[in-house]
């Protein structure tokens, strides 16, 4: 995995982010640099509390930015107009942890699918034959078949609906998609039917990611580059093999001593080396 | 996908589910009948309502007169009829007026919050503040005894109640993260209000409506019992009970159609509100439909002999389970989802109950403990622990095993604990509960059990808001440990947790485990959780044990196939940059558990054979089992 000298799709620089208001404001995220080339993905991991998830709501402008900039395609997004702001969701999109929550129960899934493709600017407004055709191709590349469309949430399953949720992002053809702890809430083998997805979409329309989790195995299982989160700021970056094999940050070898291994002998030895970490630092 | 196929068609529609209801067709059809009487009352009365008739004063029904006449010999049905034109009109005057102000006000406040929110409820203290009652009198004094204007006033007044109402749905409904999707995708604000807002009000908006309206309905009637409003001889529904009341003594039937037709309008809005609210309810959910599952009986025939697991002798094991069968919903038609589970532990041991959401693990390990709930019930089979039968067991019994006996933890410590206690007396209560201790030797016992889970003693006087969701599991643990149990059901304790926390708990089980000798029954879907901790795997799939393994033979050589392709889908032993194993298809629900092995669709080694009769547990040497006729295919295959 060698690094592209190409220009950054995305590319956050000292963004910081405050969450309430007057005495009880509190920086939640400070100084975090990132940038994410064409077709790369990122993978942003850290435990609950460390900004993680807040950082990608800040490139999606789902929360105001205290300070820094989000630069998108060349433009920093803070700058925009509201009306040139919203145009920007079809080339930025999200796909969320909640398979139960991120879709509108009262809607059926073609509603659901169509709605980020009416009121677009005009010239780029789609026809309603349009729309349809992009929803049956959609519908067919995540697995569900065209009459999923004409059917409510309530009818799918978690991993179905995760595969919903990733069709609607692409209705579009965004370019960059933030996953917030897209599998965390799936078993295991529909966690890896979603990340065989994703990764077979990013390859076949060249989309960046940014992959939001908190567990190490599956970003290093999808993500080219990863940034590990402590308390809102970056303790390590770098190449996903070298982090995950050779961490540099006690914070980070921490994170991965922590994390049990589906293979007794192997977790028998992770187990002893975070005690000596533990002794270490202790 | 044959998921889609197998849903229950929903219909969005709320009326169709309020139609469903006997009691919502029943008070839909008296409130229809009643306003659509009243809006054609010049069509169908009998009488003239003011035309007197002195010689039928005061008579009863009768062919002539269907409800009798008054004191004046007017027509009683017909000066309802027409009657009901006022008072129905004020409470639809009443009703729109609120709406027209606390619905906007509401979602704006809910859906902007911050400022305008803040604002919105300060006016709404001010409104909740009025004495509305005089407010409506004076209005009335003011603008000449007009119904119109008093009904819009009490509307107005009450609106602020409903502000709330409809904000608060609001504030929910904003957390929602298709609203956030929305937002991403450029969609603009006003639009998702409309669209996605908007329709999640209208079931709480239909069942306020219907509640303000009976409400209304009995102001309304109060003032014209009170001579407001048109003057006599113009009937209103108040006016006439007013008149009934005063010749309660000479005439009691006229007290009975008045007023009955007060309390039936009353009595059909507020059913029809119930109705609404129900339908509302579970309109996005499939509650209703899981009793039409085929009958639990029907299946129970075909189910082969438990044999005895090899090598494990039931005698001495503290925990052995047999054919456990666990169904929910109505007796007799039960949904089971656990079928003909058997599991032993010995004592001491660590056994792993592992596998994906819908297998019946975790309701395996309630059933063990009689934690069922009200829905569901252990429908055949035996579960003994340390010689003891507890199936069938009363309450009274059940409640000496646990917790001496046998003691949980759940996934979700923070809601485990009682936010209104500290949790040093939630702990003291768990401790007396087994043993009679005195308050200062509860005390001690709540410092040991604390320092047991390695917390500081301090942590006793804190209230569980106050702690962390780490160390609220070593609370739940310290209030586990209590009764001293001998075996502990941890049911997934570490998955809604961090990792770093999650090895520290699963370090601090180990340490008691070790220490106390205490058998552990952990219901988990990691695989590292399992590898960690268990010494016994035992796999479920589809209400079924597939698998039971020592955990090292587990890991290395499965003799299931699902063990085996679960294992292979974790992107832990995966090439990065490669696509992971997938099984394919999904786990199939309690009604299309097929006959034979609950496996074989998605199966990469099913046969025919597999397909046509149910698939016993055999025994697979090394002290495994499988439910798997393929064993041998299987170990050539990863062999």
């Amino acid at each position: 995995m060698t690094e592209q000298p190409q220009e950054p799709l995305l590319s956050v620089t000292g963004l910081a982010v405050d969450y309430g208001t007057g005495r009880r404001r509190a920086r939640v995220v400070e100084g975090v640099d990132l940038a994410i080339p064409p077709g790369r993905t990122l993978g942003l991991v850290g435990e609950s509390g460390s900004g993680k998830s807040t950082i990608g709501k800040a490139v999606l402008g789902l929360v105001p930015i205290a300070a820094g900039s989000v630069v998108f395609e060349g433009r920093d997004v803070a700058r925009l107009s509201g009306r040139e702001r919203r145009a920007l969701g079809a080339r930025r999109q999200v796909v969320f942890q909640d398979p139960y929550s991120s879709l509108d129960p009262t809607k059926t899934i073609g509603y659901t699918l169509a709605e980020p493709c009416v009121n677009r600017p005009a010239g780029e407004r789609m026809t309603r034959q349009q729309i349809a055709d992009r929803m049956g191709s959609l519908l067919g590349r995540v697995g569900l078949g065209p009459d999923a469309a004409h059917r409510y949430p309530a009818q799918f399953s978690g991993g179905q609906r995760q595969r919903i949720a990733i069709a609607r992002s692409l209705m579009l053809s965004p370019r960059l998609v933030v996953c917030d702890e897209p599998v965390s809430a799936l078993d295991l083998s529909v966690q890896a039917e979603v990340l065989n997805l994703l990764a077979e979409v990013q390859r076949d329309l060249g989309l960046s990611l940014l992959f939001i989790s908190h567990d190490l195995t599956v970003v290093r299982h999808i993500s080219h580059e990863i940034v590990v989160l402590r308390g809102g700021r970056v303790v390590e970056r770098g190449p996903a093999e070298r982090v995950y094999e050779y961490p540099e940050d006690p914070y980070t070898q921490s994170l991965l001593a922590s994390a049990p291994v589906p293979d007794p002998d192997e977790q028998q030895l992770r187990r002893d080396a975070r005690r000596a970490l533990a002794e270490q630092e202790g | 996908m044959t998921a889609i196929g197998r849903s229950r068609a929903l219909s969005t529609g709320i009326l169709p589910r309020v139609l469903r209801k006997p009691l919502g067709v029943v008070s839909g059809v008296v409130l229809l009948v009643i306003v659509l009487a009243v809006i054609a009352a010049p069509l169908i009365a009998p009488a003239d309502p003011l035309a007197q008739s002195l010689r039928d004063v005061r008579q009863g029904p009768s062919a002539a007169h269907l409800l009798g006449t008054d004191s004046l010999g007017r027509d009683v049905l017909s000066r309802l009829l027409y009657g009901g034109q006022e008072s129905l009109a004020g409470v639809v005057e009443a009703v729109l007026a609120m709406l027209v102000i606390a619905v906007p006000l509401g979602v704006v406040a809910g859906y902007l919050g911050g400022i305008v929110d803040r604002i919105v409820l300060r006016v709404v203290d001010v409104l909740l503040s009025i004495p509305g009652t005089i407010i409506t009198l004076a209005v009335l004094a003011i603008f000449n005894n007009s119904m119109l204007v008093a009904m819009i006033s009490v509307g107005v007044l009450a609106s602020g109640a409903f502000i709330r109402v409809f904000r608060s749905v609001v504030l929910g409904v904003r957390q929602e993260l298709y609203i956030g999707a929305a937002r991403v995708s450029g969609v603009d604000e006003p639009r998702i209000v409309l669209r996605h807002v908007l329709p999640q009000l209208r079931g709480v908006l239909l069942v306020q409506i219907t509640l303000f309206a009976a409400a209304t309905l009995g102001i309304q009637t109060g003032l014209a019992f009170l001579a407001f409003g048109p003057p006599p001889p113009a009937p209103t529904w108040g006016g006439m009970v007013a008149e009934a009341a005063s010749l309660i003594q000479i005439d009691p039937w006229l007290l009975v159609p008045t007023g009955g037709i007060i309390a039936v309008t009353t009595l059909a809005l507020c059913l029809l509100g119930d109705a609404v609210r129900d339908a509302n309810q579970e309109r996005f959910t499939f509650a209703g439909s899981a009793a039409r599952r085929s009958p639990a009986a029907a299946r129970a025939v075909e189910r082969p002999a438990a044999p005895e697991p090899s090598g494990r002798s039931a005698a001495g094991a503290l925990l052995a389970v047999r054919g456990l069968r666990v169904g929910f919903g109505e007796r007799g038609a039960e949904t089971v989802v656990v079928d003909g589970v058997d599991l032993e532990v010995e004592p001491g041991e660590v056994v792993g109950l592992v596998g994906e959401s819908g297998s019946g693990k975790t309701v395996t390990a309630l059933s063990l403990l009689g934690l069922l709930g009200a829905n569901g019930r252990i429908v055949d089979g035996s579960i003994r622990f340390d010689g003891q039968e507890l199936v069938g067991l009363s309450n009274a019994k059940l409640r000496e095993v646990r917790g001496a006996g046998i003691a949980m933890i759940s996934q979700e410590p923070m809601v485990s604990l009682d936010p209104s206690f500290r949790v040093g007396s939630q702990i003291a209560e768990a401790a007396s509960a087994h043993r009679r201790l005195g308050r200062r030797s509860a005390r001690e016992r709540v410092d040991e059990l604390l320092r047991a889970v390695r917390l500081d003693p301090s942590v006793a006087r804190k209230y569980p808001h106050e702690i962390s969701g780490g160390m609220a599991q070593r609370v739940a643990i310290a209030i586990a440990l209590a009764g001293e149990p001998r075996l502990l059901i941890a049911d997934e304790p570490t998955t809604a947790l961090d990792v770093t926390v999650q090895a520290e708990i699963l370090d601090l089980l180990r340490g008691i485990q070790q220490r106390t000798g205490m058998a552990i029954v952990l219901v988990s879907h990691d695989w590292g959780v399992i590898a960690d901790l268990c010494s016994r795997a035992v796999v479920m799939y589809a209400g079924q044990v597939v698998e039971s393994a020592p955990v090292r033979a587990t890991f290395a050589e499965p003799r299931h196939p699902y063990t085996l392709a679960l294992l292979r889908s974790n992107p832990h032993d995966a090439v990065p940059g490669e696509p992971l194993p997938t099984i394919g298809g999904v786990v199939p629900s309690p009604a299309q558990w097929p006959v034979g092995c609950r496996f074989a669709a998605r199966c990469a080694f099913a046969t025919d054979a597999c397909r046509q009769a149910p698939i016993p547990m055999v025994d697979v040497g090394d002290g495994r089992m499988s439910r798997c006729i393929r064993v041998d295919a299987l170990r050539e295959a990863v062999a």
